[in-house]
């Protein structure tokens, strides 16, 4: 019987994707684009905010795009599509979150000229837990949370919102009548990343758009958003 | 539940690991587990011996060791581990700090091998 011995090995698990994640984010740098992967619960609003976004974009002539992963269906896709903007589905057929070789292929097969697009969108897969551990390439991860989702959500899932670049609280429209306590809301993002920036919008009136819309703008100004691995 | 899918990566990582270096059998695989990860243990233990399954690694044991975070701070000087996610506050003077000095980690630090011995006459 021989004695067990140590082999050394000292690598991420993730290598793959993450190695993946930084030769897309190399690439859109390259092509001006800055890429925002946006996160969030189911129905919190991401394809709502999206439809404005890329609508104003488009309004004023900002090339925008959106990769838009779900489950199994593309209703997501034909709203999006509505806007004028180019929009591709990703049908992940049951995975819960999307991976870095997604992005690749389908933008291989997609075809679109990067060079001609100011911002590209990634709408993630609804899920709080699982888009956390995998970086796509993005320069900006945005995690949503609408007033109706209670104001301690920040943290029952601490990791998304750490790995986050900037939160939006959503549907604020609905605040008063759900009673949203903001102060609540604000102290619980900030317990668990301190420091960052903390929007909110509503899709359907339109408040807080310019603010989002602005920072956006800053964002495709600065280009210095190099993010770390999450 | 994507534990799965980080099982088969790690399966995929060390049976290559141990293929290279000419291994032929892989009691333990060694993993740090930060708390940052997104990962969570029972259901990353239960998928491993389902993705380990017909590999190398078939019947070993995946041993798991939790890194906390650590965050830096500046009114201190001092990086601590915290007690919880919930709460990214310097323990010792109660300032909140974004710099995480650790537990992001989901590494795969080593593997316990045995090596088939030539046997001489
Ligand atoms: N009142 C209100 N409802 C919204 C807003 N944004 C989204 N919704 C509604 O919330 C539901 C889910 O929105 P959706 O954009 O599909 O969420 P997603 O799953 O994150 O993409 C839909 O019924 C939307 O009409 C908003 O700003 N205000
Ligand atoms: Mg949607
Ligand atoms: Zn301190």
């Amino acid at each position: 019987m021989n004695s067990p011995r140590i082999l050394e090995i000292r690598r991420s698990v993730l290598e793959k994707n993450d190695v993946l994640a930084q030769n897309l984010r190399a690439r859109f740098t390259a092509a001006g684009v800055l890429v925002i992967n946006l996160v969030s619960s189911p129905g919190a609003g991401k394809t709502a905010l999206l439809e404005a976004t890329l609508r104003h974009l488009r309004e004023n002539g900002i090339g925008a795009a959106a990769l838009v992963g779900d489950l199994a269906t593309d209703n997501d896709a034909q709203r999006l599509a509505r806007s004028g903007a180019p929009v591709r589905q990703i049908v992940t057929g049951g995975n819960c979150h999307l991976e870095a070789d997604m992005i690749e292929t389908h933008l291989a097969d997609w075809g679109l000229a990067l060079d001609s697009l100011d911002c590209l969108f990634i709408e993630n897969v609804g899920n709080l837990v699982c888009p956390a551990s995998y970086d796509l390439g993005e320069h900006l991860r945005v995690v949503l949370f609408s007033v109706t989702e209670g104001e301690d959500k920040p943290l029952k899932y601490p990791i998304i919102f750490n790995t986050a670049d900037v939160a939006i609280i959503t549907k604020i429209d609905l605040a008063a009548a759900v009673e949203f306590d903001r102060d609540a809301a604000t102290a619980a993002i900030h317990a668990v990343h301190p420091g960052i920036s903390i929007l909110e919008t509503s899709a359907k009136t339109g408040k807080g758009m310019s603010n989002w819309l602005d920072y956006l703008n800053t964002c495709r100004n600065s280009f210095a958003l190099h993010r770390i691995t999450p | 539940m994507h534990e799965l899918s980080i099982a088969h990566s790690l399966v995929e990582t060390a049976s290559r690991a141990a293929q290279d270096a000419g291994v032929q059998q892989v009691q333990a695989v060694h993993l740090r587990l930060g708390a940052l990860a997104g990962v969570v243990k029972e259901a990353l233990l239960f998928s491993y011996d389902i993705a380990a399954e017909g590999t190398v690694l078939a019947g070993s044991r995946l041993e798991i060791e939790d890194i906390p975070v650590a965050i830096h701070c500046p009114n201190c000087a001092v990086t601590s581990t915290l007690a919880s996610i919930q709460s990214f506050c310097c323990p010792l003077c109660g300032q909140p700090s974004a710099d995480i000095r650790q537990g992001r980690e989901l590494e795969l630090v080593s593997l316990e091998v045995s090596d088939e011995q030539p046997t001489y006459p």
